[in-house]
Order: C-alpha cells, then structure tokens, then sequence
C-alpha cells in the first residue's frame, strides 16, 4: 500500500530556491532570479507529477511515503520529519506548485520594475516550500510547521512593500490574528497527543490516528475538532478571525493571486479534509464547521458587493468561497470541498492576476470608480478574466460550476437545507458582485483619469502566457469530477475516497434540478449586475442614498474591525500598561522592592551620627563595650 | 620569686594606662606608642602566666604578639606619615573625614 | 578522574589572570578570546565524549577539600548541565568577540578580566555536586557580573547593579541557611557531616522540614530565574549592562535558577516539588502573560527584550514543574533556545545603540532600508523567538506546552496565550524599527554590519536551525538524566509515611506514568 518514494525532492527544489535567491539572488540578476525562482516550483511540480503518476499506479487508498529524520523525542513522544503523498495530497501539491509556478512566472513581468526582486522571489519559494510541506506531512505537528510557515511568508509578502506603515501593519494584523487561530491548533494537537498518550501511543501520525480511531470519544473528538477549527478560521480567513484577510490585499497582486486565494487561505479546509476521521466522529463539529462556513460565506459576499477597490472585493470573495468549501466539509462531503479548493484555486488566482494585470496597466490604481471600460485597451485580461468570471459564478461548463453544485447539492442531500439555501443565496451574490466588477472594470464609460488614460497598455507575454493557461484550466478544470452517471462523472471522488471516504447522501434529489435552480440564482444576481451598472449606471448610487444605512454598514464592513480594535485592542494596550507596568510592576512590585531599600538606608542614615570620624570616640564606645561585657560576666560568675 | 599576682597586677596597671592613653591623648603618635604598651601589658601577662602553670603556650603566643606589633608598627607609621603628609596634622581631632 | 572538568572550570580563570599581565588592550581582548575557546573546545569534546546512554554523572571528580566538614571537590557532568555548560562556553566566546569591536569603549583588559572570571562562576556552578563547592561558585559569579554592571553598563548603572546583587543575595543567603539546615540534618542521620548531593538526597525529612528547606531553595532559584513576582530587578539589570553583560546575564545568568531548581530543588525535595507543582505552575503562567504584556508596552528595545525573558523564562519554569519527561526536557530545550534567541536579541539590540547611541523604539524606523543585512538576522532572531516551527524555539515551547498539558490543561490553556502575545510584542516593535519610511536622517546613513558582527551572529543563527530542525542529538542526551529526575519525583515518598500508603501512592503513580 504504502510504497517509498524520494519526496523530499518536492522540498528540496523550493529549498534551493530559497537559498539561492537569498545569497546569491541580489547580484545574480532579474533573469536568473525568475527563472531560478519559477524553475525551481517548476521542478517540484514535476516531481509531484511524477508521485502522482507512481499513486495512480497504486490501489485505491495508497499512498507514497519517505521518512526523512527523526525529529522530536521526548520520554514516549516521537514525532519524525516524514512524508506521506496520497490522493488528497497529490491534489493539493499538483495544485500548489502548478499553480504556483504559474504564478511566479506572471511574478517575473509584474514584479520586473521592483527594486527588490530578489527578496520577493526568496519569500514566494519560501511560501511554495512551507505550503509543500503543510499538505506532504504525515503527521500533525510537521503540518504545523508548514501551518506557521505559510502565515510567516503571508505576513513578510503583505508587509512587502514595507516602507508604507499600513502594509507594515496589515502585514503584522495577518501573523497575530493567524496566530491566535494557531494557539488554538496547538492546543488541539496537545489534546490529540493525551488521547494517544492515555491509551500508550504518542503520536501524531495520520495513519495511527486513523488506525486508532476508537480511543475517541466524542466528547474528546469534538474539543479536538473544534480546536484545530479555530486555527482553521484564523488560517482560511472565517468568522471570526477573518479580518486580517482584506487587509492583506496591501501586497503585491501575485501574492494576493498565490497566498490569499490559490492555497494558504485553503490549508484550513485541507486540514478539515485531512482529519475527515476525526471530524466525522463529532456531529457537533461538522454542524459547527458547516454553520461557520455558510455564515462567513453570506456574510462575506455582501460586503463584497459595495466595496469600491478591485482587490478588496475578490478579498471578500476569497472569504466567501472559503466559506463554501467549509459548508462542504461540514456536511461530509469533503472531496466536493476538495473539489472546490481546487477549481477555486484555478479561477480565483487568475481573477487575482488579471486584477493585477488591469492594476499594472493602470499605474497601481485600484478603484474601480476609476476604471471602466478597459475591454477595449486589455483584451487579453479582459477576456480571460470572463473565463474566470463565469467559472466563480458557476456557470456551466466552467469550473466553478461542478464544484459549487457538488457543494450545493452536498448540503441539501445531507439535510441541511437552511444552510443549503443560505448557499443558494450566496451564489446570486457571487453572481451580482462578480459581474458588478466587471462591468465597472471593463465596460460602460470610461471613468479612467486622464493622465493614466494615455499609458494604458496590455501586459506583456510573461503575464499574459499564464493567464491563459489558468483560463484554461478553469474551462476544463471541472470535467474531472462530472456529476454521477455522466460519462466519466464521479472520477475524483473516486480518486479521493482513499483519503477522505465517500459521501453517503442521506437524502435522494435530483441533482439537475438543484443545478439548473443554483445557475438561475447565480444569473439573476448577473442580471442585476447588468441593470445596476450597465443598463442605469445611476442606480446604484440613488440605491446607496436610500438605503444609506444599509450601504453604510456594508461599506464599512459592519464595522466589525472597529469592533475588535474597542474590545481586544485597545483594552489590551491599556491594561497593560496602566494597570500592568505602571501601576503593579512599577508602582507595587517594585515599590515594595525600592521601599525595603529606603527603610534600610533611612535606619543607616539615623545610626551613622555615631560616626564622628574621630577614632578616639570609638575607642570610647569599644571600651564601654568590653567593660560592659565583662561586667556582665563578672555579673554570673558572681551571682 | 614574686608571685603572679604582682604581675597581673602591673600588667593590668600598664593596660589602663595604655588606654588611657589612646583615649585622651591628641598626638596620633602617643596614641600609637599607648596601643603599643597595652600589646606589652598583654605580653607581660602571658609570660608570668606561662612561667606559673610551666606551659610554653603563652610565650609562643608572645611571639605572635611581637612579630604583629612589629608588622602594624611599620603599616602604622605609614599612614600616619601619609596622613602627615597630606593634612600636614598629627592631631587626632582634625583627621576625621571617615565620618557621616 | 579525568580532569576534564577541573580544566574547564579553571582554564578561564588562569586566562583571567594572564589578561591582567598585558600592558596593551588589544593584547589583552586578543589573549581573552583565546582563552574562551580553550573551554569552548572543551565542552565540545565533552559533548561529544558524553553517554548518552547514561543518567548518572559522568567525567566525575572527586577530591577531599575539606574533610572535617565533610565538603569535596566534587564535580561531575550529566544531561541537564552539559548543555548549559556548552551554551555558557559559547555566548562567553562570542560576546567576547563582540565586545573587542568597540562596545566596550574603555578598560577593556578589566573587562575581559571580569569575564573570564565569571566564566569560571559560571561553568563551576554548573559543573558542581557538592553544595559546598556549589555555594561558592554560585557566590563568585556575583560578583564579576555586578562590576560589569556597575563599571560599562548605561543610564542608572549603579543602581541597577545595587539592585541586582542585593535581589540575588537575599535568596542566595536564605539558600546557605537551608544547605546548611540539611547538612546538620545529614549529620544526625548519617553519622557525619557531608555536602555531598547524592548523599543529601538520601536524608530523611518530615514534610515540614522538606517545605521549609525548599522554600529557602526555592527563593533564591525563582529570585533568580526571575520568576514573578521576583522579577524586578531584571529589567533595570539587563537594560543597563553593557550589551556582553546583557548577554550573558540573560543567556546563562538565568538558567542558574531553573538549573538550581533541576539539579538540587527538586531533587532534594521531590514530595514538596510534586506538591508545590501547582504553585509553580501558577506562578509561571502568570510570569508568562504578565512579562509578554509588559514587554508590549516598553518605549526602549532593550528593556522590551527584557520583559520578553520574564516571558520566557516562565515557559522554562512552567516546564520544570510539570514534572514529566516533555515538561523538563521541554524546559531544558527551552533555557537554550532562550539563551541563544535572547543573546542574540541583546546583541542585536547593543549593535543598533553603538550606531546610535539610543534604545528608544520611536528614534528609529525604516532601518530595513538603511540596513537589511541587520533587519534580516534580526527577523530570524526574531523569530525563533516567537517559537516559529522549523526553529528552535518550537520544540522547547511545543515539549513543554505537552508537559503542562499532560499535567494540567488548563496551565497549557494560559500559557498558549504567550505564544500568540510573544509574537505582538516582537512584531509591533519590529516594525516601528524596520518598516516605514525612514522619519530621522541620522538613520539613514547607519553602516550594515561589520565582519566581526556578521561572525558573532551566523554561529547563533545556525544553532537556531540546527536545533530547530534536528534537535535529536540534544533531546536523547538529556533524556536520561532527565527520566532519572521525574522517576525521583514521583516516586519518592517522605519516609514519614506508612509503608502500605508508600506502595499505594507508587503503584498509583506508576499506573498513571504508564497510562500517560
């Protein structure tokens, strides 16, 4: 089942990447800082793709394994430095560096004029390596490192540009927010090593934990389950850790296209999938992921809809999508959020890049009251950011349309029919912003300022070259999972059950027509779009004048950042350092501390008048002191 | 041979006015020489009293007494040659800085 | 008796002496370094020499020194020290050779005098089983640190030199009393006076006796790790040192008191350290939270890095007291790590105030431009620091957050709460000092570093991935000695106790360390 195979060389070759680009990079020069940067994603992808050719080889449920080092040993406790390359994993890390490389080839011509290219390069490897090793570890603590890893590269890539205190601080609001969601993945692996522990097997290895699934209880299962939860809302950007998300759109558009869209901000579902035995021993669990999700995904894509700047919205959108992929490994149906991951990855990096080709174009502007119709000036992003456009929205046959119906569909099939019709809402929006976007990019009356009209221009190759090949990857990416009985419908489920079991729908329903109603909502949304921001361009405005309350809220985001900087922030820096610093530490501790010393000096300073300097006078008293002394002897002896 | 007692006795006298001495007299340099009798009261006591219980401890001790005078004779001198030199006084009064 | 240690110990001290005999400066910092790598070599070979297979000492000497009393020279290695004597070996020998680059701008003989004599301090604490020869050296480490205070420290040096030799004085003399206390106790159980550990930790006491004695222990240990609330004179003492002095104060100075607590406290005292735990526990966690905040707070880099050991060096305690082999080998793993990160925070701290002459966090900003070579070490620094997976901060923090977890949750449950704080302070100060535009012109034309202080940091940086990427070599050295100590702990029963609720109580516990 479990063959040998040299996947270290998936991280070896980002490794090199890294070091290269870090010592050798500034004086080595652009070119070879790309192509040294991109080759080395490149070469991981083809060893993956090599794995992957080794697993399909193998029965279902199979996997590649390499042991790399022993790496902590304390008393029982063990855990190594191993891999472990199965289905789920050969998904994620074809997806990773497939994308990935795409990516940083786009990052070579949008980065070109950067003055620190080769820093830039160093983090994205970096990124590629830790996420490489999130998804190949065979054990939860070596995920961890990938875990941290990845949200160390998020914060160095949005704080990139770090001469802008914002960046800085957007950059430093990601790492703490993610790291809050981690302390609670660390405690929700120290529960998971007690488990073990309490029955005689430390350990963190997928495979034992999975061969030992019956030590958990349910009560222990959900504490773990919604542990490694939380670190998953903080990592995947759900309620309530979501906020650093938005703000991390700062950094450069091909970090936003790799990290924030494409792969970190999925680590969370990878991980819910990962652990799909473990959750499906907690109903509680799975109701909370599937709740959170669905929330964080309507939540989301209402804001969405107001936000002016290009990359916030598809910031939104990412939180959103995030949210459906949660709502699909919350209902059990993890190789349909598997699914979505990666047809997500495929439509929501190239809906980032072109942003980023549209935001080059325009010198850096990111408005979208700004913009308007660049169709005619960008075709190539134009036309491929459609592609990418009517996959998210789920229109057939692109991507997104498989997988968001095999999420929908997954919901109501489970029972869930709240949530699946919050889903099906959330799609009309999908629909409305999406297309809102880009009709106020693309289309209608150019509202672009004159001084940036005359530089317009398209990208060159080495940005557009990847855009088509994602934009091909969004038409064809979904027609590896067609729904059941359709010619090869249902082959990656299949493909995935050895990892995460296959969905058992508790309720029969027609799968065409949950479809054909989720396309109608999604279009109706579209409709919208095109009546608001093509057909009467002035309605959304007399719309946000009536309802400025509601425009208001959603523009501000509920106010939800304000919200936490009232309740976390603020009392945090006031406690301490009023009631910590000054007034216990400075004033008490230490007051007591420096109070021994003045009454030890004021009892010195009323004892020293007895030293006159003269040394007769302590003779004197030295005599009256003997004399007494011996008086007193002289006393007893006596009696 | 006069019996111990004597010797206590003046030995006992030479201490008090050794004291007496340190303690009343100004002249740093008297009130060296008055330590310097109270060190040879004590001599003269553990020698007569070695000599009346036949044990050699005393006087052993005697030598320790003198090599000590001896040694803080000449640090002695020193400072207060130093002292001399530097508040040009031997009067015990005015040399008084080590004080509060 | 192979001498190795003696050697170790000592070697310093003769090259303290053959400083003083140079007439030129330079000379005397040259011949300095040189003798701190003779020891650096030692512990080396000493590290490579040792058994891992052993809990017991190893390269043992044993002299009669003073035998009326009972007291030896006896002195011995084991997987709790050997790794502290290796770190103590090398932050002596770096910041040495940080120090000849211009820190210290005058009597430098003097001051490579002192430091090698505190090396000796040092190692001889370390190296010590006999209390009497511990004593002493935990007195003659004193006083060296509290002239380099006092003479090239900053600001309220004398002050903050007051304020440290008093803090420790007190627990150190009520500790005498204790050794002391039980050398007599020896005496009436065993027939004769001794110093001797080993023989110390076979004299019976009634609980009483034990809770008080620990006490007197335990204060000067937890004065010294610091632990809160005993904590303040840390800050005043490590911003004002000179930056060597900061160094080694926070690098091996602190990880006395965690050692005093590994190799005698709780050793001596098993019943009370496995009931005290909780306390400890408590106290710890509190350290934890507190320091973090603190350090959240402070205007100056320096006293920020300060507050952030209290943070630290309560994860250490924290640890120790879980009693169980992750718990302490966690902690161990952890005084390094804090020893290695916070060393290399002081000196990166003192490399800025040389160029600036300031430690306020507002005086700079944007120093990633003027100087990236600094702000990229210190981000690693940084960030092993923070406990980030694939440093070496991790493994201390993951062992001992598992042994707290293992022995109650919810300290675990707090004490996470210091992961997430340790990176805010950390990074808010980062970036008010490197990120942003450069708002003070004198910033801009700051020099990167030298090739002496690129040389003092790669060693450092390379221990934090080394030891965060294969920490094997450590952890199965340590592992002996340390399963010998909980065993202890566990199973040591006061002899007050009936015989059948000894064996009730041991086959309780043994139940639970094979269940757990």
């Amino acid at each position: 089942m479990a063959e040998h195979f040299p996947l270290g060389l998936i991280l070896l070759f980002p490794a090199i990447g890294v070091v290269f680009n870090l010592f050798v990079g500034q004086r080595a020069g652009r070119t070879t800082v790309g192509i040294v940067g991109a080759g080395v994603i490149g070469a991981a992808f083809v060893v993956g793709a090599v794995a992957f050719g080794r697993l399909l080889g193998l029965p279902t449920g199979g996997a590649l394994t390499s042991t790399l080092w022993p790496w902590i040993e304390a008393g029982a406790f063990k855990v190594d430095v191993a891999l472990r390359f199965d289905a789920l994993t050969a998904v994620m890390v074809l997806v990773v560096s497939g994308v990935g490389m795409l990516i940083h080839i786009y990052s070579s011509g949008y980065m070109a004029e950067d003055g620190d290219y080769a820093r830039f390069f160093t983090y994205m490897n970096l990124f590629v390596l830790s996420m490489l090793t999130l998804v190949l570890a065979d054990n939860l603590l070596l995920m961890f490192v990938g875990w941290e890893g990845v949200g160390l590269c998020s914060y160095l890539l949005i704080a990139f540009w770090y001469t802008n205190p914002e960046y800085a601080y957007n950059g430093r609001k990601a790492f703490i927010v993610n790291r809050v969601g981690d302390a609670a993945f660390i405690l929700g692996i120290l529960t998971t090593v007690w488990v073990g522990a309490t029955h005689g097997l430390w350990t963190l290895n997928f495979v034992e934990l999975r061969q030992h699934i019956a030590w958990f209880g349910p009560a222990t299962a959900t504490m773990i389950c919604v542990l490694l939860f939380i670190g998953a809302t903080g990592k995947s950007a759900q309620i309530p850790l979501y906020i650093w998300l938005p703000d991390a759109m700062v950094g450069p558009t091909p970090v936003s296209a790799l990290i924030h869209a494409a792969t970190m901000v999925t680590a969370g579902v990878y991980m819910v999938a990962r652990l799909n035995f473990l959750y499906l021993l907690s109903p509680d669990a799975m109701e909370l992921v599937a709740t959170v999700g669905t929330i964080t995904c309507i939540f989301a894509a209402t804001i969405a809809i107001t936000q002016p700047d290009i990359k916030r919205v598809l910031a939104y959108s990412t939180i959103s999508q995030l949210g459906y992929m949660f709502l699909a490994v919350g209902v059990g149906a993890f190789s349909a959020g598997i699914f979505h991951l990666m047809t997500h990855a495929f439509f929501k990096s190239l809906l980032f890049l072109c942003a980023g080709s549209v935001i080059h174009g325009m010198g850096g502007e990111q408005d979208m009251n700004k913009m308007g119709g660049l169709a005619s000036k960008m075709p190539i992003t134009c036309t491929t950011m459609w592609i990418a456009t009517l996959a998210i929205a789920a229109v057939p046959p692109f991507a997104g349309f498989f997988s968001k119906d095999m999420i929908l569909s997954g919901a109501y099939t489970s029972g869930h029919f709240g949530l699946w019709l919050l889903g099906l809402i959330t799609a009309g929006f999908t629909g409305l912003y999406m297309f809102r976007l880009m009709f106020m990019t693309f289309h209608g009356e150019s509202r672009v300022e004159p001084e940036r009209a005359h530089h317009l221009h398209e990208s060159p190759p080495v940005m557009t070259l990847p855009l088509m090949a994602l934009a091909l990857l969004c038409v064809i990416g979904g027609w590896v999972q067609l729904p059941e009985g359709w010619l090869w419908g249902g082959s990656f489920s299949r493909f995935l059950s050895g990892s995460v079991g296959i969905f058992k729908p508790a309720l029969e329903a027609s799968d065409l027509g949950l479809s054909i109603l989720s396309l109608a909502v999604s279009l109706t949304g579209a409709l919208i779009a095109y009546i608001f921001y093509i057909r009467y361009p002035g309605l959304p405005t007399y719309l946000a004048w009536r309802a400025k309350a509601i425009y208001q809220l959603l523009l501000e985001k509920y106010y939800i950042d304000q919200i936490y900087d009232a309740l976390v922030s603020r009392p945090l820096f006031f406690i301490a350092q009023y009631v910590l610093f000054k007034g216990l530490d400075y004033y008490t501790i230490d007051g007591l501390v420096n109070g021994t010393g003045t009454t030890v000096e004021a009892s010195g300073d009323a004892v020293r008048r007895f030293e006159t300097g003269n040394v007769q006078h302590y003779a004197l008293i030295y005599l009256i002191g003997a004399v007494g002394i011996a008086a007193f002897y002289l006393y007893l002896v006596m009696r | 041979m006069a019996p111990p007692s004597y010797y206590m006795i003046l030995s006992a006298v030479l201490f008090c006015i050794g004291v007496s001495g340190v303690l009343l007299r100004r002249n740093v340099l008297i009130i060296f020489m008055s330590i310097e009798l109270m060190l040879n009261a004590v001599n003269l006591a553990f020698v007569s009293l070695s000599r009346a219980w036949g044990s050699v401890d005393g006087q052993s001790i005697v030598f320790f007494v003198m090599t000590v005078a001896a040694a803080e004779a000449a640090v002695g001198l020193g400072i207060i040659l130093a002292t001399f030199r530097n508040r040009a006084t031997v009067n015990a009064d005015e040399i008084n800085l080590m004080r509060w | 008796m192979s001498g190795w240690l003696t050697a170790l110990v000592f070697l310093p001290l003769l090259g303290a002496g053959f400083v003083t005999l140079q007439s030129d400066e330079r000379a005397a910092w040259r011949s300095a370094f040189i003798f701190s790598l003779i020891p650096l070599a030692i512990s080396f070979y000493l590290f490579a020499a040792f058994d891992p297979q052993q809990a017991s000492y190893q390269f043992v000497e044993r002299y009669d020194w003073i035998p009326q009393f009972g007291i030896s020279y006896h002195m011995g290695l084991d997987g709790i020290s050997l790794f502290l004597v290796l770190l103590t070996t090398i932050l002596i020998a770096l910041s040495l050779l940080y120090s000849g680059g211009g820190d210290i701008g005058f009597r430098v003989r003097e001051f490579c005098f002192f430091m090698l004599v505190l090396e000796t301090g040092l190692l001889g604490t370390l190296v010590s089983i006999d209390l009497f020869l511990f004593y002493v050296f935990w007195e003659v480490m004193l006083i060296p640190m509290y002239f380099l205070i006092g003479i090239w420290g900053h600001g309220r040096k004398i002050y903050a030199a007051f304020k440290f030799i008093l803090y420790t004085m007190l627990g150190s003399l009520l500790m005498l009393v204790a050794i002391l206390y039980l050398v007599f106790r020896a005496r009436t159980a065993l027939g004769h006076l001794t110093f001797d550990l080993p023989d110390l930790m076979s004299v019976p006491l009634t609980m009483n006796e034990a809770r008080w004695l620990f006490a007197g222990f335990a204060l000067a240990f937890a004065i010294k790790v610091p632990m809160w609330p005993f904590h303040t004179w840390l800050p005043d003492a490590h911003t004002e040192a000179p930056t060597a002095g900061s160094v080694i104060l926070a690098g091996v100075m602190l990880k006395m008191g965690t050692y005093g607590f590994l190799r005698f406290a709780i050793p001596l005292f098993p019943d009370v350290a496995r009931e005290a735990a909780p306390i400890f526990m408590a106290l710890a966690v509190v350290g934890i939270v507190f320091g973090a905040l603190l350090a959240l707070v402070q205007p100056d880099l320096k006293r920020l890095v300060a507050y952030s050991s209290v943070s630290h060096l309560g994860f250490v305690v924290l640890g120790i007291f879980a009693l169980n082999p992750q718990g302490v080998e966690g902690a161990i793993y952890q005084m390094l790590n804090h020893g290695i990160s916070t060393g290399s925070l002081f000196l990166l701290v003192g490399m800025l105030y040389l160029r600036r002459h300031t430690r306020e966090i507002s005086e700079f900003g944007g120093l990633w431009q003027s100087i990236p070579i600094y702000a990229g070490i210190f981000m690693v620094v940084m960030l092993s620091s923070v406990g980030l997976p694939g440093l070496n901060g991790f493994v201390g923090e993951f062992l001992i957050l598992l042994g707290a977890y293992l022995h109650t949750w919810l300290a675990a449950l707090f004490a996470v709460s210091g992961l997430i704080l340790g990176a805010l302070y950390l990074f808010y100060a980062y970036e008010r000092v490197m990120f942003g535009p450069i708002t003070k012109d004198v910033n801009k034309a700051l020099p990167d570093l030298s090739l002496r202080e690129i040389a003092v940091m790669v060693p450092l940086l390379g221990l934090m991935f080394f030891m965060g990427f294969y920490p094997g070599p450590l952890l199965n050295r340590m592992e002996p000695s340390v399963l010998a100590l909980v065993q202890r702990t566990h199973t040591h029963i006061a002899r007050i106790d009936s015989p059948s609720a000894t064996s009730a109580v041991v086959a309780e516990l043994t139940k639970a360390d094979r269940s757990r």
